[in-house]
């Protein structure tokens, strides 16, 4: 092996900006995600699935799909982001790149919420783009669609941010599964409840607005403290792995 | 003498109810190549993470350029290069694109810097396949092209010759020597026989450090 385009040898003092960092492990996640196009699937598929079983198993009927399509489409987003948490950190805590994230020269809630990014922009948002042709299968009015859409839009990043917690926390368990649901569920039915909510306000004729205001506040709080709180967890799982 | 980069004050680490070291005491200084020794499961790896900074259950004290480290975490992160078990190779990415992402973080280099390295190892040929397609030692290379652009006057490494061939071995013994002749330090762990002038000996098991 040769060296020769090794610099000389110097304590550094600069750094690389922590937005180009945060890019880089941006742009990494989604390589990789692109690569492994079928675990991209997954999510989709489920969310497809479930709300297609809907009418086959409760009622095809068009009052009942009305009335409950909203709560069945965000019953399922909520449910495929949840199946897809697991996968957040679990590949890089096996493949060593989480250390190498860790000793990175730049605060670690930044690069953890550039992977929480990844996350929402791989699963949260093919969700939000499938909505609409779900919704004209259950029967919601365009009104309803729209608001339905917009609430999925503000309410799948909370989604990510939270499940990045309790990803990063059960990272050190073998079967964390179980575990994650126990602690993530909990903490995400006021997202669904304001889902719900404001569609359902919506089609009655009220205005959503004040609804998606609460719903936008629930994304700054978890944008501005989710981070964190992932990072601490995440250092937590790898020293004591 | 110059001031050791990295020194180790009593430090003590207790692992599953079971001590694995206590007082173990070193310097490193810029210049040397200081060799981890011990026995399977005497605590070699944790000693090394508890150095990086990837475990905190430790006691003592470790200092940074003669200061606590623990007051200057950011400089001491900058400044070095730990290499584990599991290098960050992600499988489904080209070595090109591995080692771009390793070292965007913290020094970005252009792309025919990264080429050279990863030619330097040995993988001329293989920069564009993904690394899943490598064999084990390929993927180690890939992890060890890190060291021939790091400028961290620090290098941590774990187990580094596991699965290289016998050249490969040989060259990394030469690089980490020239490391040092650059002044550089280097702390390894390793069970393949290293010996170098002037190494430094770090013995677990026994707790006491000497030179050899």
């Amino acid at each position: 092996m040769n060296a020769d385009c090794r610099p000389a040898l110097t304590l550094r003092q600069d750094t690389v900006g922590a937005l180009a960092a945060m890019q880089t492990v941006f742009a990494r996640d989604m390589k990789v995600a692109f690569r492994q196009r079928q675990d991209l699937l997954n999510p989709l598929l489920f969310f497809v699935m479930v709300v297609t079983l809907f009418p086959l198993g409760v009622s095809p009927e068009v009052s009942f799909l009305r009335e409950a399509g909203a709560g069945i489409l965000w019953v399922a987003a909520l449910l495929s982001v949840l199946l897809s948490l697991d996968h957040l950190f679990r590949h890089d805590f096996d493949d060593g790149t989480l250390e190498q994230l860790v000793l990175q020269p730049q605060p670690l809630f930044l690069l953890v919420l550039a992977k929480t990014a990844a996350h929402w922009v791989l699963t949260g948002l093919p969700l939000v783009v499938l909505t609409p042709v779900l919704g004209v299968m259950v029967h919601l009015d365009g009104n309803s669609i729209g608001v339905l859409c917009l609430t999925l839009l503000i309410g799948t990043p909370v989604l990510s941010l939270i499940g990045s917690i309790g990803a990063a926390l059960t990272l050190g368990l073998r079967s964390a599964g179980v575990l994650l649901s126990l602690l993530i569920i909990p903490l995400y039915i006021p997202v669904l409840i304001f889902g719900t909510g404001t569609v359902a306000s919506a089609a009655e004729g009220a205005p959503a607005g004040a609804y998606l205001a609460l719903m936008g506040a629930f994304l700054v709080l978890a944008l501005t403290l989710a981070p964190f709180a992932s990072a601490a967890a995440l250092r937590i799982s790898l020293f004591n792995g | 003498m110059s001031e050791p980069l990295l020194q180790a004050v009593d430090l003590q680490c207790e692992r599953d109810e079971r001590i694995l070291f206590r007082d173990l005491s070193f310097s490193i200084l810029p210049g040397t190549v200081a060799r981890v020794e011990g026995p399977n499961g005497s605590g070699k790896t944790t000693l090394l993470r508890m150095l990086a900074g990837l475990n905190d259950a430790w006691s003592g004290n470790l200092l940074w350029c003669g200061k606590s480290r623990s007051a200057q975490r950011e400089e001491f992160i900058r400044n070095t290069l730990y290499l584990g078990h599991r290098p960050g190779i992600k499988p489904l990415l080209t070595p090109m694109e591995n080692l771009r992402a390793l070292t965007a973080g913290r020094r970005p280099l252009p792309d025919p810097v990264l080429r050279q390295a990863l030619d330097g190892t040995g993988l001329t040929g293989f920069q564009d396949v993904p690394c899943r397609n490598l064999s084990a030692g390929q993927q180690r290379r890939v992890a060890l092209a890190r060291l021939l652009i790091a400028d961290e006057p620090l290098w941590l490494l774990d187990e580094v010759f596991t699965a290289i061939d016998a050249s490969g071995v040989s060259a990394i013994e030469q690089l980490l020597q020239q490391r040092a002749a650059e002044g550089g330090a280097v702390v390894v762990t390793t069970h393949h026989d290293l010996r170098l002038p002037g190494m430094q000996r770090i013995v677990l098991g026994g707790g006491s450090t000497d030179e050899c």
